[in-house]
């Protein structure tokens, strides 16, 4: 078993931070003036009971929604509003929580979306270079199989094969392979083990550690419904409830604490 | 040592199937055209029907696909012989050259719609109007400037997808069928302005001048020595030309990083645009090269015909167009082909449906879209370099 690297080493120097961050929909307040700090090289673990506000956080870091107020800062520039693809040209890639693969296209397709911005999109080059086009492929083909290698060797021999025909888990495993493709800085995990039995989620907790066990200097986010995953992989946990920041410690000790359990379980009459 | 790799999962199969497969096509397309009675027509697509039928339920289809699949370019040379052996036949027969002709700018057409429906699922409902810009632009270009014919053909591509691009800021901001809306107005408008417009020949519609490439006038019947030659001779070579750079384009274009962004920009904007991709930047790309392609074929086809007119370039005759993608299989090159001999040449030569030519194409859609929607050719995933060996 793969234990969680503790990272002794610059763990106070923040890779991501908002402040006063606060998303409304309408009437309903999904962020709450949020001030959240994810340190560099850390695997931070993000809970609360549904609609706390957990996956608005992502989307809003990510550009898929503006946010309302407040600022993000990453690696000490500020990115508030920024678009989905500035993110990802600044390094931050995430996974979905309901699978966003692309069904018909095969592993090394899906793979090789998330590695948009290390590859040549000229036209002249795409078009009628044909042999450079080919060195380019030949590289890539061969970092999609060592990056397959890793979580599933079976499924290099199936790398040319619609994604549509694999199971829940290896879909996720493609997922994951397709944010970490272009080398980011950032990773956020929405939900990885919904959908998938109780093996499946030990596996794939497995494959996360495995991730972190190779690029060191890797920060992940996590957000989860499964306790035991959080507890063995993460170094420390925030908890959201209705779009605030509750509690901000190790798991053990939010797990303990009384205001986590009232938003988990609801006060006694 | 990859590419070893790559085909050690292939079983080898051998060309010979596909090759047997593309004779016999090209035989049977020659009986097609040749035959007059109608009896003999029916019969002969019955036939085909079956033949088609006990392939598939006896596993000969995959055989010849497999064989297809690993020699696509050995198939490709040969399926541009068969072309050539069918003008040969028809050396002397101006309607069946002409029918011929209309296939191959179809097919060009519809590869440029398959660039934009097929990859990027941008919808355009306003084909044959971009086909009919072409057209329009060799008419006036022809008529009042001596710009070289040849250059026209392209000038008629550009046109369209500059009169193309008007539409893109109502494209980009809508999506699905509210996209596919601004084209099917952009459709209707654009017959009525050329109904309306006295310059460009109003509802009587323009003559077009022929081809003329450095004196060689291509609407004069040619002949080597005792044999005549169809002066559509001429057409058909510079449309086959204007094919394969069509089909060799798409292909490259379907085989390289853009097909994997247009193709994920069309499954998930949203998972695509979290991967850096410049959305607007790739529907721009795929709607205008899209546009370009039917333009061409447009351009040409005016010229082939001589005499165009706003009636040619109706509504209807878009979904046509959208009809053979849908019916050959959508982002399939090869059913793009197949789809558009089917549809142009069976109502041609079935003269007793020719009045019920729409009504047959929507029952034939609907079939397909029921039974087997992924076209008569499904797309098959995508390989960079499929069958190389290094």
């Amino acid at each position: 078993m793969i234990e969680a690297v503790t990272t002794t080493t610059a763990v106070h120097s923040p890779i991501l931070e908002a402040r006063g961050l606060t998303r409304q929909f309408g009437g309903v307040v999904a962020l709450d003036s949020l001030d959240l700090q994810v340190n560099a090289n850390e695997i931070l673990g993000l809970i609360g009971p549904n609609g706390s506000g957990k996956t608005t956080f992502f989307n809003v870091i990510t550009g898929i929604y503006q946010p309302s107020g407040g600022t993000v800062t990453f690696e000490n520039a500020d990115v508030t509003g920024a678009s989905p693809q500035k993110m990802y040209h600044a390094g931050v890639s995430r996974t979905f929580q309901r699978s966003r693969l692309s069904l018909p296209l095969s592993l090394f397709d899906n793979i090789m979306i998330g590695n948009h911005k290390r590859l040549n999109q000229g036209l002249w080059f795409n078009l009628m270079s044909r042999s450079a086009f080919k060195d380019e492929f030949e590289k890539n083909y061969q970092a999609t199989r060592a990056l397959l290698e890793i979580f599933s060797p079976p499924l290099v021999k199936r790398i040319f094969e619609p994604v549509a025909t694999l199971p829940m888990i290896d879909r996720r495993r493609i997922e994951i392979c397709r944010a970490l493709i272009s080398e980011p800085r950032l990773l956020l995990l929405d939900e990885p083990s919904a959908g998938m039995t109780h093996d499946e989620t030990a596996e794939l907790m497995n494959d996360i550690l495995l991730v972190r066990e190779q690029k060191k200097n890797l920060t992940i986010v996590i957000v989860e419904h499964e306790m035991g995953m959080i507890e063995r992989i993460t170094n420390r946990c925030v908890v959201l409830n209705f779009g605030r920041k509750i509690a901000d410690g190790p798991y053990r000790s939010v797990a303990a604490d009384p205001l986590v359990q009232e938003a988990y379980l609801g006060t006694s009459v | 040592m990859t590419e070893m790799n790559i085909s050690r999962a292939q079983s080898h199969a051998p060309l010979w199937p596909s090759l047997a497969a593309l004779v016999l096509a090209t035989g049977y397309l020659i009986a097609l055209l040749a035959a007059e009675e109608q009896t003999l027509i029916i019969g002969l697509l019955a036939a085909a029907v079956v033949v088609v039928v006990a392939a598939n339920y006896l596993g000969v289809s995959d055989a010849v696909s497999r064989s297809f699949a690993e020699h696509e370019d050995a198939f490709s040379f040969c399926a541009i012989a068969a072309a050539f052996a069918v003008a040969a036949y028809f050396h002397d027969n101006h309607f069946v050259l002409l029918l011929v002709v209309t296939v191959i700018l179809y097919i060009v057409a519809t590869l440029g719609l398959n660039v934009q429906f097929g990859y990027s699922g941008v919808l355009n409902f306003a084909g044959a109007s971009f086909f009919g810009i072409g057209a329009y632009t060799s008419a006036v270009l022809n008529a009042h400037t001596a710009v070289p014919t040849l250059l026209v053909v392209l000038i008629g591509g550009v046109c369209a997808a500059v009169i193309g691009s008007l539409l893109l800021l109502p494209v980009l901001r809508t999506r699905g069928h509210y996209a596919a809306l601004v084209t099917i107005a952009f459709a209707l408008l654009f017959k009525t302005f050329l109904e309306v417009n006295d310059v460009l020949g109003g509802p009587q519609g323009l003559q077009v001048g022929g081809m003329n490439i450095l004196g060689w006038s291509f609407n004069d019947n040619l002949s080597i020595g005792s044999i005549d030659l169809s002066f559509y001779l001429n057409y058909f070579l510079v449309s086959m030309l204007l094919l394969i750079g069509a089909f060799v384009l798409v292909r490259r274009l379907e085989r390289s990083w853009i097909g994997l962004n247009l193709d994920a920009l069309r499954l998930d904007e949203t998972a695509a645009g979290c991967f850096g991709l410049n959305i607007a930047r790739w529907k721009i790309v795929s709607f205008t090269l899209g546009n370009l392609l039917i333009g061409m074929a447009g351009a040409l086809f005016g010229m082939v015909g001589s005499f165009i007119a706003p009636n040619n370039y109706t509504f209807a005759d878009s979904l046509i167009l959208v009809s053979i993608l849908l019916l050959g299989g959508i982002g399939n090159l090869w059913g793009v082909v197949v789809a558009t001999i089917i549809v142009v040449i069976v109502p041609e030569k079935l003269q007793t449906i020719q009045e019920y030519r729409f009504l047959i194409y929507a029952t034939l859609v609907i079939a397909v879209l029921l039974f087997r929607p992924d076209g008569l050719l499904p797309r098959p995933v995508r390989r960079y370099f499929p069958g190389a060996r290094s």
